[in-house]
């Protein structure tokens, strides 16, 4: 029998998860908890997971550590409020495409910018799922959703693209095909000292695919494992066909984390 | 302690300051930014963490964060910022955080007179959030009572876990008085489990007082929190008897300690035949017009309204009995007059004196509407700033010089 000694970090008692069948939320929450298990340093006394509304932000509640479900799109400010006070928890932050890159889209840049050392893994499922099916601003062009029944005109967001812009010192995508590279995905972001965003590719057959002729969840991990590529065979031919996973994006020049950064105003100011 | 020169805005800060606060998260808005400038050079003096947000949604999120990782937390602005904050203020009352937020009121609506003072926002501190929710609200008339109520709201926010509104005006806000600032104070301490995870621990379990004993992040107990309806394990169920127990108890613990929390303050009422009820900075101009009213031989008094909410309802009911008629002075269109309208409940004339156009009251004002409730116990009346406004005799309008 397999080892699952990552079971202890769920609440068995919460299970099972009120996901539909063929959902890929299971397996990016599951790769989060293999992160923390990687990590020594992390344990569920010392981890905070918080996330929005959504689907992906459902996840909280099945996690056993100190977990905070908060409102549509503000994940973000409440992981830096308990970062800030008391900088010694992980933070980690369940999001989704909705969540932080609509409603909570201000939340996350200036997350970014600040350099706030979060870890935020935002389940792309491409769709509002919660809500059945509406577009979302990572709808791709041309994909349908029950508020863009003739395809969406909206250009989509490269949320990592907007990450890296924005000023987070770790960047990386990963797929729900892609287990265990997910895993070394978030487990580099959680190490990262400073704002660290994993954009984990989910399947969603039951809002996103039944609108787009892919109801089968098979089929849709199958189409990730094909048209996703290592970052750097992509780099060698970057084109629209594919997409590049793995870290996007790693700063180099050191820049000090806000908590840390704040440390030094306290001690400008005097303080103890 | 030796008397200083202080401003209301900067009380504010002080106040939170002895009272315990070590986290503020805010955004600029003007007539509330001093005291987000104050937090910012004196917190970290204390060790404690300032943090300017990118709006005032996420001002409101980063406290309530901070607020669940133990520390207490303090945000500030104004009518527009605050509308924004509404969301997550109603979900601090739902998850039951300890947070203080200052509205330094100012005409409204919408950006409305960004510096010109107001007391519009009193039924949006009562009911600005959606869903049924309690909240406490108390509004100073001085600086030395904005430092005073600073402590009190933190010692409120973290003794029932709720969200406290401390309602300035931008003339308590933007004044500056002599103060003398007490050598100490009472602080409540944020409130601890009573019993350990191996015990059964449940997070959302009231105590005797029906407010529940929440752990703080990163102590080891492993809770949830959500804005979703939950029961004493803090996670959600959808049935129709948590949600009604859930809601009931959120009212239950502040209606039920309505002694504990109503503060008003009684001025010339021992014999007093009518009453102006009057808060914050307009009571200060209601004051003199009492004064010079009794100099003239009217037996009036004046009830002072420190807590807006929960209203002095019994309060003001008794005051019905004793009297022959009330005056509500305020600085809107007329909000405090129905609270005060439905307490009394028929039992004697209540009067309004409003004034919404960008003025503070002239005592003149208030004088001339206290004369006319004096002379007319049975007239139904409203006094605006363009003249007085008298249902039984519209011959009889006068103006009080206020400009439109």
């Amino acid at each position: 029998m397999v080892e699952r000694s990552y079971e202890k970090f769920f609440r068995q008692n919460r299970l099972p998860h009120l996901w539909c069948p063929g959902c890929g939320n299971g397996i990016a929450m599951k790769a989060i908890v293999q992160a923390i298990e990687k990590i020594p340093e992390l344990n569920q006394d010392n981890t905070v997971i918080v996330s929005g509304i959504g689907c992906s932000s459902r996840a909280s509640g099945y996690m056993d550590f100190d977990t905070l479900h908060t409102a549509h799109g503000r994940a973000i400010p409440f992981a830096t409020g308990i970062k800030l006070a008391n900088p010694k928890l992980n933070v980690i932050v369940i999001t989704g495409d909705g969540d932080c890159t609509a409603i909570g889209g201000n939340h996350f840049i200036h997350g970014c910018r600040r350099n706030i050392d979060l870890t935020v893994v935002l389940f792309n499922n491409n769709i509002y799922g919660m809500t059945g099916g509406q577009a979302s601003p990572m709808t791709p062009l041309g994909k349908k959703a029950t508020t863009a029944p003739y395809g969406s005109i909206d250009r989509p967001f490269n949320a990592c693209h907007l990450a890296e812009a924005a000023g987070a010192t770790y960047v990386a995508r990963s797929t729900a095909y892609h287990v265990q590279h997910l895993v070394t995905m978030i487990t580099g972001g959680i190490k990262n000292h400073g704002f660290s965003f994993i954009e984990a590719m989910v399947q969603c057959p039951t809002a996103y695919g039944r609108k787009n002729k892919m109801t089968d969840p098979a089929k849709m991990l199958e189409w990730m494992k094909d048209t996703a590529q290592m970052k750097n065979v992509w780099d060698k031919n970057p084109t629209d066909e594919k997409f590049p996973i793995g870290v996007l994006y790693q700063s180099t020049a050191g820049e000090i984390d806000y908590s840390s950064a704040y440390e030094k105003v306290i001690e400008m100011a005097g303080g103890i | 302690m030796s008397a200083r020169l202080m401003q209301g805005n900067e009380a504010v800060a002080e106040g939170a300051l002895k009272a315990g606060v070590r986290f503020f998260g805010g955004y600029p808005i003007t007539p509330s930014t001093e005291i987000a400038e104050g937090m910012a050079k004196l917190l970290p003096k204390v060790g404690g963490t300032f943090i300017q947000m990118e709006d005032e949604i996420a001002s409101m999120g980063v406290v309530l964060g901070a607020s669940l990782a133990g520390r207490k937390v303090l945000t500030a602005s104004s009518g527009p910022g605050i509308s924004l904050k509404q969301e997550l203020i109603g979900y601090a009352a739902a998850a039951e955080i300890p947070v203080v937020i200052v509205n330094v009121q100012r005409v409204g609506p919408s950006t409305g007179q960004p510096t010109a003072p107001s007391q519009s926002d009193v039924m949006q501190a009562r009911w600005g959030t959606h869903g049924d929710h309690s909240i406490i609200a108390i509004s100073p008339w001085s600086v030395r009572e904005a430092f005073d109520l600073a402590v009190d709201a933190v010692n409120l926010a973290e003794r029932f876990r709720t969200p406290v509104i401390l309602l300035m005006d931008e003339i308590v806000g933007h004044l500056r008085e002599r103060v003398e600032l007490p050598e100490s104070i009472e602080i409540y301490e944020r409130r601890k489990p009573k019993s350990t995870r191996a015990e059964g621990y449940q997070p959302y379990k009231p105590d005797e007082d029906l407010v529940p004993n929440i752990a703080n992040f990163g102590e080891g107990f492993h809770i949830h929190v959500t804005g979703l309806i939950h029961d004493e394990t803090g996670f959600p169920v959808g049935s129709p008897k948590v949600t009604e127990e859930s809601i009931r108890r959120l009212h239950e613990k502040i209606d039920r300690a309505g002694d504990e929390i109503i503060k008003v303050e009684e001025s010339f009422m021992d014999d007093a035949e009518f009453a102006v009820v009057s808060f914050g900075g307009t009571a200060r101009t209601a004051y003199e017009a009492v004064a010079e009213a009794r100099n003239r031989g009217i037996k009036i008094g004046m009830v002072r309204l420190i807590t807006i909410f929960p209203f002095a309802d019994k309060i003001l009911n008794d005051l019905a009995s004793r009297v022959k008629g009330i005056l509500v002075a305020e600085l809107n269109y007329g909000q405090v007059v129905n609270e005060v309208r439905r307490a009394v409940n028929g039992k004697c004339p209540v009067k309004l004196c409003a004034k919404y156009n960008m003025q503070i009251f002239e005592p003149e004002e208030i004088l001339k509407a206290i004369e006319d409730l004096a002379a007319n116990q049975d007239q139904t009346y409203t006094v605006h700033s363009t003249g007085f406004e008298k249902v039984k005799d519209p011959e009889e309008v006068e103006n009080t010089g206020g400009d439109d």
